[in-house]
């Protein structure tokens, strides 16, 4: 296949992937929304005001707000890509596809796109929540920019991973239950990690999802609990071993050639 | 030297095997070659490793060893410049439920490169050609069955294929939308596209096709023309229904009568015997045939007898 064609299929897969968000709205895009409500409601607005200032300046609330749009960008990156190429190995639609000139890349980059598209279509709806709770400033739009991409990215292909490998509806819930939210709320979106004693303390450091959170908050506030030359690090090395994993996958047919 | 594009076989296959992990061996050393243009079956009984062989040359199962060529282009090293020449109609329906006839044919242009104002003309067109139209923008789900296996067919066109191959493609769907799909898929295939055919409906392959293959126990144990595999059937049978009921079987020389019920009898009888002395010596008992008809056709005749005896060989 030439460039041009590529393009044509790598468009193709974009379109289908964006059509079934905005089709099935109900269940992609409604969902974050009211569990983000709730959150601001109640960590935010009630338990928040009693908690007052996290950082000097900055109250409980805004300090949560960048934790919990990342939050909902992650499980939303993630749960899309499970469910949208799980259900077309499920309804076995994903050997159009496979039968295609199609080289492996372009499927795998088609389905991320859809993950971060998802990711930026939540992050937006639950920031404009936000904004009914508190200010947000963007103090470094490229670090916010970046860390959603690559955050979107590494949990879109961690998502495509545990597609691929997936028999039945059941293993597309088991992570994001027993994995992705414990990891989630560990992760630096509700608590500063440094006020956390030796060693939970140290054992946050091996979350992923700290050093995303701590990014992005660092591009809306300005403020951080991780460097940011480390988080970018962990971020790309996670995005180049996991794109790594999933094109190897692919190209052997794990799960989708017999 | 250059080699006219008629000279490369539009598939080529040459010791193609398959063991599944579970230790199936599914295909044991497979060589065959479908020329350009022709309208091939690929016949056996279930579990003969026709699927696995369409599997393979669809690129949707990894073959163990051997080798498989689309227009002269092997699909193990090139596999991209291999299926951009392929159509596949799977035997399972598998398109999204959820989705559009047009949108389904549309994006499958898509992964093949076809920019999309072209690929909305081409689902038009196909869309139409199998009588979807009227039902291109209502979601698939809501398809019959007969509707949802001519998708099948408008969607493998998208690309418009040098090679088309349909497994099954008629499976469950009534006479008259069999004949409608036969109907379009000679039409392709006069205009220039190769199709290799599997069915069940052994009377479809024969009157569409004009080489055949027939695979048993991942063998192919057949491989010639039409003509030439229909030409080697020497014994028919015949169903007689008759006016008065018979209550004794009569014996005919040369022809073993069997009686079905007091109104039906079946002649089973050499080819070279004429049917015109079979009627006169029923005539002479006293017997009136009233009806005739072949008992099944011939290459379903046939096709039951290589089974049985090469069944009996692999049982040996």
């Amino acid at each position: 296949m030439n460039a041009e064609a590529t393009l044509t299929a790598l468009g193709t897969i974009v379109r289908r992937e964006v059509t079934r968000i905005l089709r099935i709205w109900s269940q992609t895009l409604l969902p974050p929304a009211i569990t983000a409500t709730l959150y601001f409601i109640i960590f935010g607005s009630l338990i928040g005001r009693r908690i007052g200032e996290i950082a000097p300046g900055i109250s409980y609330i805004e300090y949560i707000a960048p934790g919990l749009i990342m939050m909902s960008v992650i499980q939303n990156a993630y749960g899309n890509i499970t469910s949208s190429f799980f259900g077309a190995k499920f309804q076995r639609f994903v050997e159009e596809m496979l039968v295609s000139p199609m080289p492996s890349w372009t499927i795998l980059a088609g389905y991320i796109s859809g993950a971060v598209l998802r990711g930026f279509m939540v992050g937006v709806i639950v920031l404009v929540i936000s904004l009914f709770f508190t200010k947000i400033h963007l103090y470094h739009p490229f670090v916010t920019l970046s860390t959603f991409v690559l955050a979107a990215t590494i949990f879109g292909l961690l998502g495509f991973i545990n597609a691929i490998y997936a028999r039945k509806f059941d293993d597309i819930a088991i992570i994001p239950t027993f994995v992705l939210t414990p990891l989630t709320y560990l992760g630096g979106v509700f608590y500063n990690v440094a006020q956390l004693p030796t060693p939970w303390k140290e054992i946050s450091f091996a979350n992923p999802i700290l050093y995303m959170v701590s990014a992005f908050r660092y591009g809306l506030l300005g403020v951080s609990d991780i460097d940011l030359g480390w988080a970018y690090a962990v971020m790309v090395a996670f995005v180049v071993v996991f794109g790594a994993i999933c094109l190897n996958l692919l190209q052997r047919g794990v799960g989708l050639r017999s | 030297m250059s080699i006219s594009p008629s000279a490369v076989p539009a598939l080529e296959i040459e010791s193609l095997k398959k063991t599944y992990p579970n230790g199936v061996e599914a295909l044991k050393g497979v060589s065959l070659a479908v020329p350009a243009g022709d309208f091939y079956a690929l016949l056996g009984p279930n579990g003969a490793g026709k699927s696995t062989l369409i599997g393979i040359v669809s690129s949707l199962v990894n073959a163990t060893s051997g080798e498989a060529r689309v227009f002269g282009v092997p699909i193990r090293t090139r596999r991209s410049e291999a299926m951009q020449m392929l159509g596949l109609v799977p035997q399972e329906i598998n398109f999204n439920m959820f989705e559009q006839p047009f949108q389904i044919c549309v994006n499958q242009a898509g992964f093949y490169g076809v920019p999309r104002n072209i690929a909305a003309e081409r689902a038009e067109k196909y869309l139409k050609q199998l009588a979807l139209w009227d039902k291109a923008f209502e979601v698939a789900r809501t398809l019959s069955g007969g509707m949802k296996r001519r998708l099948l067919i408008a969607r493998a066109m998208m690309n418009e294929p040098r090679l088309l191959i349909l497994d099954e493609p008629t499976a469950g769907v009534d006479i008259e939308i069999r004949r409608s799909m036969w109907k379009f898929i000679q039409g392709i295939n006069a205009a220039g596209t190769t199709v290799i055919l599997t069915t069940h409906y052994l009377e479809e392959a024969e009157q569409l096709c004009r080489n055949i293959a027939i695979i048993d126990h991942g063998r192919i144990i057949v491989d010639t023309a039409m003509k030439s595999l229909l030409g080697k059937l020497d014994v028919e049978t015949f169903v007689l229904d008759l006016t008065n009921a018979c209550a004794e079987l009569p014996t005919v020389e040369g022809v073993k009568l069997t009686r079905i019920d007091d109104h039906t009898l079946e002649a089973e009888m050499s080819r070279a015997h004429d049917l015109n002395s079979l009627f006169a010596a029923l005539s002479a008992r006293g017997v009136t045939v009233t009806s005739m008809r072949n008992k099944a056709n011939r290459l379903e005749e046939l096709f039951v007898r290589l089974i049985e005896t090469n069944d009996a060989k692999e049982a040996a």
